[in-house]
């Protein structure tokens, strides 16, 4: 399941339910990433995410489709949100269900490498100093490019 | 007329869509792209900052990709979500 959400949401309340709801899996990855109240050089007061209505949900679905063909996933369940999201608050949550631990270790780590640096989103870091439009890091690149076959 | 879309810090300095009657001369996501980096000195300027990604018609394309008047041409500045 794909989902864009408005609004905060329970990372803890949706694994459970993704748990519940997968058959047959033996492991299941999780990753939870958070708004950081710290920038280099400012408090950070909430991110503002903006994404294109139809291209964004459609790069994440492909993305998930092939990492669940390459690491023969049961299922996979990326949240993320979009609009204002308060430092603190959860931006995104991925989780994979395998047979085995390092299909599901592997696939939500490369899944969210994907999400840093493919999937269309834009992020605006809104801080007590100001405002500026965030790209990703060298090092977001970097982490990504480990996933080419 | 063909419908431009911008996104992240290129919407705000674009706003997020305008519509365009194609100019001739441009018939691909390329020459828009290069047409208004002339219109527009604060398009070029971002478009110089960082290489735009085009998607017509909801489709990530290549500069190469033909455009014509009915299509919506989409420019995003680097993704950067999670």
């Amino acid at each position: 399941m794909i989902d864009l959400l408005s609004d905060d949401f329970d990372p803890a309340a949706r694994l459970s339910a993704f748990t519940a709801s997968v058959d047959g899996a033996g492991a299941i990855a999780s990753f939870v990433g958070l708004v950081r109240d710290q920038s280099a050089d400012a408090r950070v007061r909430r991110l503002r995410l903006d994404y294109h209505p139809t291209l964004t949900r459609a790069s994440i679905e492909a993305a998930a489709q092939a990492a669940a063909r390459r690491w023969g996933l049961r299922d996979i369940l990326v949240l993320h949100r979009v609009g204002d999201v308060q430092a603190g608050a959860p931006i995104v949550l991925a989780a994979t269900a395998a047979d085995h631990r390092r299909a599901a270790f592997e696939a939500c780590d490369h899944l969210m490498d994907y999400l840093k640096t493919q999937a269309p989103f834009w992020k605006l870091e809104i801080t007590d100093q100001g405002e500026r439009w965030i790209e990703p890091r060298a090092q977001d690149y970097k982490d990504a490019a480990r996933w080419r076959a | 007329m063909a419908t431009l879309t911008f996104f992240g810090k290129l919407a705000d300095v674009m706003g997020r869509e305008r519509s365009l009657a194609l100019p001739q001369a441009v018939s691909t996501a390329g020459a828009l792209k290069d047409y208004l980096c002339a219109q527009d000195s604060v398009f070029a300027e971002v478009s110089a900052q960082s290489a735009l990604r085009i998607a017509v018609n909801d489709v990530l394309a290549d500069d190469a990709v033909a455009i014509r008047d009915e299509d919506e041409i989409a420019f995003m500045p680097p993704f950067s979500g999670g």
